[in-house]
Formats: structure tokens, C-alpha cells, sequence
């Protein structure tokens, strides 16, 4: 993946069904992760799948190191339970707002990227605007289904409002 | 003297008898106090965190950084020299620099295009002479008393640090042996940025300071090694203060696993052979250094943290937000000769802290917890005698809030707290 290419070269001859399946894919991440079924956040991607959350700034720099990363589903289990069983932290939610997703073709796999937003509530009721940015996925078909081979989740800024301990 | 820095003294004034184991609640929150330490602690006698020398590698690089709120530049001139100054046009305070980072031959405020050198010195006016012999500056003015306000530089194992002090000793000095030698330890190497982000966390910048320096907690609040039964518990450690008190290394070995065969078959040593973790690639790691210290946070006065852990070499650079918050900017290092592999283990290891630290991320909120829960009881104060109330080194223990005391112990020297008092 070319880490400073976000603009995709949108291809317009993608079988509507494979295009539903993708936009679904990508909206049921978001109500997955909404509605605090975290245990099932690593399904979205391949076994080996890789998960990285990076500012705009690093990301057009060139640079890699994520504020969080993953290789491959068991770092994400790992992120999962460490914070159901380890982690302190203020209770709260998140709520996405996604913009619509153009697809690029790549040989017999997909590009997408999606715009979002992440309303986060604390237990208080205190509301804030957490994140906002995009995500830049490569997406592969098993057994026709697709799954994320890698999702870039990259922050339009470098401030994280406390800390950042539910994956975006 | 102003108002509020009289009534800011008079607060300080009334700090517990107990000296450097009680800190009063209002030092977190009193505006009049956060003003002083303006004055006292960052445009005072210290030496402070600006940025790294690998930032601004090349001439007419500049950044922008901050000395307590002060907005400041550092820039990289012709002759590759560093300079420093405030980020406040010499005409009107607005700043000159808006790009944090970016490379110029001159610095020039978009308010009315009076321009800088890289080292501050004002070098053209837009309309000195006026238009058509109309307006215009008088005849008197004198470019060089309108400069940019200098500081004093100093560069240390490729970190720049400032001060305002005149008469300041040098950096080495205010460091001095322990830390030092400590830090050429960690950074005296060709130093690569492999990562950057900030944090919010919504408590005074001297929680933080405190927060950094207390081994105390780390076992208790920061429970992601317990809880995936990494081997890092029965480690040996202790704490290390500088002669002054207010700097300290915490530092831990992993001295257990040094022994097993599989260190000796290969340089590095993952710990997933007896953790609950899926993902055991994550503690992947070498061993940097032949004296087994695997693990170190050491805080510089007033505010900065360099962490060492496993090896995930990071800056940590806390900037003061107003009195109640306070801006955590995270620099993940490297060396310019790792190997690819080793690139890719510092990378996984930044998992650990940060703001998404799986390690480390309850000190975002943690300190705003204390923030909140202090609301209303400015009177009151903390109680810091785990480990007893002395303020010394303490070599092979943990579980003391010495090099708390020891911040306090500065911070109280510093801003004036009259010793027969505060004692």
C-alpha cells in the first residue's frame, strides 16, 4: 500500500454486489464497534490483517509508526482484552458518522476509502467530537466475503483528547 | 510586583509543615500561582526541553516549541548554528512563526512583513521610509533594539534545550553526572524520529511531573503486564535523584530472563512463551546495553520525561495549557543505523505507551481523576510518605514516592517557599 496515497483512482466497473458488500462491511465495523461487541471488531479483518492508527501529519510524512497497531488478529484480541480486563479508564461510547465509500480495484482485490467522524459520550454525559478522518482499507474477498487485509485509520489531527483505548 | 503574584506568594507561603510530603491542592489549580511559575520556573533558572536536533537537520530549518506557555522558535542558521527565541513579533506579539515546522531564510511576520534573520535579529521593515516621503518610521529608529527575544541555547546528545536565564550554569551543569550520563546512555546516537502525537489530558502540567516520577503506582494502576502474565514483575530496579533532587531515573532490569538459553541463542527474546498474550510479537526486543536495564523513565525539571523501555526510546515533552491542562507531544525515536527489524520491533513496542498505550494509557485520565477530585478543597493537601519522608536516592526499591518528594523539594526551592517555613 502506497502509505501516502489517500486520493483513490475510483473505478467505476465494480460489481454492484461486491460494492454492497464492501459499503456493508464498512458500516457494520462502525455499528459493531458502536454498540461495544469489541470481541467481534478482529472478525472484520484477515487472520494476518494488519490495523494502524496514524496522524495525517506522520502518515503524508512517510512515517509508520502507529499510535496504536496491529499485526494480524491476536494483537487485535490482545487490544480487545486488555481493555475489558486490564485497562483503566472513564466508561464511554463511541458513535460514527460515516461519508460515503469509493472503491479502487487492485488486481482481484479493492481499495476503499471512508471518511468518518467519532462522536465520543463519556458516562457523565459529557459529548466531544473524538476523531475525525479517514480510513484507507485492502480489502480482499474470502470465500467471496470481503475482509480487511489492512485498515489506516488516519487522524486528520495529532491531539488525542485523555487517551485512545476503544479501536476506531 | 503584581496582585495576583502577591496573593500567589502569600498561597505559597502557607505550604504544610511536613515540607516536601504534603503538596497543598491549590498549587494545581490557583491561576496567580500558574502566572508565577511563568515567571519563577520557565523564564527562570532552568534549562528546558525545545525540541531535537534531528528535526531541524538542515539550514534555515526552524520549528516551533514552548518554554512553560511561551511560544518559542528554534531555528538552524547558515553555519548550521541553533538559535532560539520567542515566537512574538518585536511590533505588536503576534506570532511570526505559524507553520510549526518549515524552512526560511528569514522569519517574517504576515501582519505587516516585519522580517527576522534566522537568528532573530531584525533585518527589514515593510514602509520604513512611508510612500511617496509620507509616513513612515521616525528617523531615530534603530532596527537593532527590535529583535526577536533571544534565549540561550544549549544542545545535548541531539536535544536542544533554552533558557532566559543570563546566568544560568550550563546544561551539564543543571543536569549534572547522574543524569547526564544517563542520557548519553539513551540518546547519544544518531536519533531518528519514527513517530510523533500529542495527547490532552485535562490536569495541571505538575500532576504529570509527578505522575512520571511515582514508581509507586506503576504496578497497581498500569496492570496490562500482570494481567497477561508478562515476566516483568520481579524485576530489580530503583530510583536514581540528581544531587538537586528535582531530576530522577527510575529504572528496572529484566534480570530473570538473562539466564534462560534461548537469550543466548539469539539476540532477541520475545516473552510469549509464557504470557497469556496471542499477539506475543509485541515484547519482541534486544538488549541495547551490556548493564541489564531494560526499562527507565527519567524527568528532567520542569517538564520533560525521556522513556526507555524494552526498546521503545520516546520523548516526552508535557506543555502547559493554561492551569488545568496540559498537552502531552510523544516522540518515538529511533537510530539512524537500526535494521529494518529493528525498526519494526520499536514499532510495535510504541504500542506500550502513548496515548493508545496498552501499558501506559490510564496516566491520560488518571490525573484529571485527581484534577476533579481536588475541586473544592484548595486547603487540603496530598500525602507523600511512601518510602519515608526523605528525599534521597534509593537504589533497590520502588515503592517510594522519593523522587516526588524530590520534585517538590525543587519546585518548592525554585518558586520561593522560605525553607524554615516549609520544613
Amino acid at each position: 500500500m502506497n502509505m501516502a496515497a489517500a486520493k483513490l483512482d475510483v473505478a467505476v466497473d465494480i460489481e454492484p454486489t461486491v460494492r454492497q458488500a464492501v459499503d456493508d462491511l464498512i458500516v457494520d465495523y462502525a455499528h459493531t464497534i458502536d454498540d461495544g461487541l469489541l470481541e467481534s471488531w478482529p472478525d472484520f479483518f484477515t487472520a494476518d490483517g494488519r490495523y494502524k492508527i496514524i496522524s495525517r501529519e506522520n502518515f503524508e510524512e512517510g512515517l509508520t509508526l502507529g499510535i496504536v497497531s496491529c499485526e494480524g488478529q491476536g494483537m487485535m484480541r490482545d487490544r480487545i482484552k486488555a481493555l475489558r480486563d486490564a485497562n483503566i479508564y472513564e466508561p464511554h461510547t463511541y458513535c460514527h458518522l460515516l461519508g460515503r465509500t469509493t472503491l479502487a480495484r487492485t488486481g482481484d482485490d479493492f481499495r476503499a476509502r471512508t471518511n468518518f467522524t467519532i462522536i465520543r459520550t463519556m458516562q457523565t454525559g459529557r459529548e466531544d467530537r473524538f476523531a475525525t478522518g479517514k480510513y484507507l482499507d485492502d480489502i480482499v474477498l474470502e470465500e467471496g466475503r470481503p475482509k480487511l487485509r489492512a485498515r489506516t485509520v488516519v487522524l486528520e489531527s495529532r491531539r488525542i483528547d485523555i487517551l485512545l483505548v476503544i479501536p476506531m | 510586583m503584581s496582585v495576583a503574584h502577591e496573593t500567589a506568594e502569600t498561597n505559597l507561603l502557607e505550604w504544610p509543615a511536613a515540607g516536601s510530603s504534603r503538596v497543598p491542592y491549590s498549587v494545581f489549580s490557583d491561576p496567580a500561582l500558574h502566572a508565577l511559575e511563568m515567571d519563577r520556573i520557565f523564564r527562570g533558572p532552568t534549562w528546558n526541553y525545545l525540541c531535537l536536533e534531528a528535526e531541524i537537520p538542515n539550514s534555515g530549518d526552524y520549528k516551533t516549541s514552548w518554554i512553560g506557555e511561551i511560544p518559542v522558535i528554534v531555528t538552524r542558521d547558515e553555519d548550521g548554528e541553533i538559535h532560539a527565541m520567542v515566537n512574538r513579533c518585536a511590533h505588536k506579539g503576534a506570532l511570526v512563526c505559524l507553520k510549526e515546522r518549515g524552512n526560511a531564510k528569514m522569519l517574517t511576520c504576515v501582519y505587516h512583513a516585519w522580517s527576522f534573520d534566522l537568528k532573530g535579529k531584525l533585518r527589514g521593515i515593510a514602509f520604513r521610509n512611508g510612500i511617496n516621503g509620507k509616513g513612515g518610521m521616525p528617523s531615530d529608529f534603530d532596527p537593532t533594539k527590535h529583535r526577536l527575544e533571544p534565549l540561550r541555547v544549549a544542545r545535548f546528545c541531539g536535544l536542544v534545550f533554552g533558557t532566559f536565564s543570563e546566568d544560568m550554569p550550563p546544561l551539564e551543569t543543571y543536569l549534572g553526572d547522574k543524569m547526564s550520563g544517563f542520557i548519553r546512555r539513551n540518546f547519544d546516537r544518531g536519533l531518528k524520529v519514527l513517530g510523533t502525537h500529542s495527547q490532552i489530558i485535562h490536569n495541571n502540567w505538575k500532576m504529570y511531573a509527578e505522575n512520571i516520577r511515582d514508581s509507586y503506582h506503576a504496578t497497581l494502576l498500569h496492570t496490562f503486564y500482570t494481567t497477561f502474565k508478562v515476566n516483568r514483575l520481579d524485576m530489580d530496579g530503583g530510583i536514581i535523584l540528581s544531587d538537586d533532587k528535582w531530576h530522577h531515573i527510575s529504572f528496572a532490569k529484566r534480570a530473570t530472563l538473562q539466564e534462560t538459553e534461548e537469550y543466548e541463542a539469539s539476540s532477541v527474546h520475545s516473552t510469549s512463551y509464557e504470557s497469556k498474550l496471542e499477539g506475543g510479537q509485541l515484547m519482541d526486543s534486544w538488549d541495547e546495553y551490556d548493564d541489564g536495564i531494560t526499562h527507565s523513565i527519567q524527568s528532567i525539571f520542569p517538564n520533560l520525561c525521556l522513556q526507555f523501555t524494552l526498546n521503545s526510546l520516546a520523548i516526552r515533552h508535557f506543555v502547559p495549557r493554561g492551569v488545568d491542562k496540559t498537552e502531552l507531544l510523544w516522540f518515538f525515536l529511533g537510530s539512524e543505523d537500526d535494521s529494518e527489524a529493528q525498526t519494526e520491533m520499536r514499532e510495535r513496542q510504541a504500542n506500550l505507551t502513548g496515548a493508545g498505550g496498552l501499558v501506559s494509557l490510564e496516566d491520560g485520565c488518571i490525573n484529571e481523576f485527581v484534577q476533579r477530585g481536588i475541586a473544592g478543597s484548595e486547603t487540603a493537601a496530598s500525602f507523600l510518605e511512601m518510602g519515608g519522608r526523605q528525599v534521597e536516592s534509593s537504589p533497590d526499591a520502588r515503592a517510594t514516592e522519593t523522587s516526588v518528594r524530590g520534585f517538590w523539594e525543587g519546585y518548592r526551592r525554585i518558586m520561593g517557599v522560605a525553607e524554615e517555613i516549609g520544613q
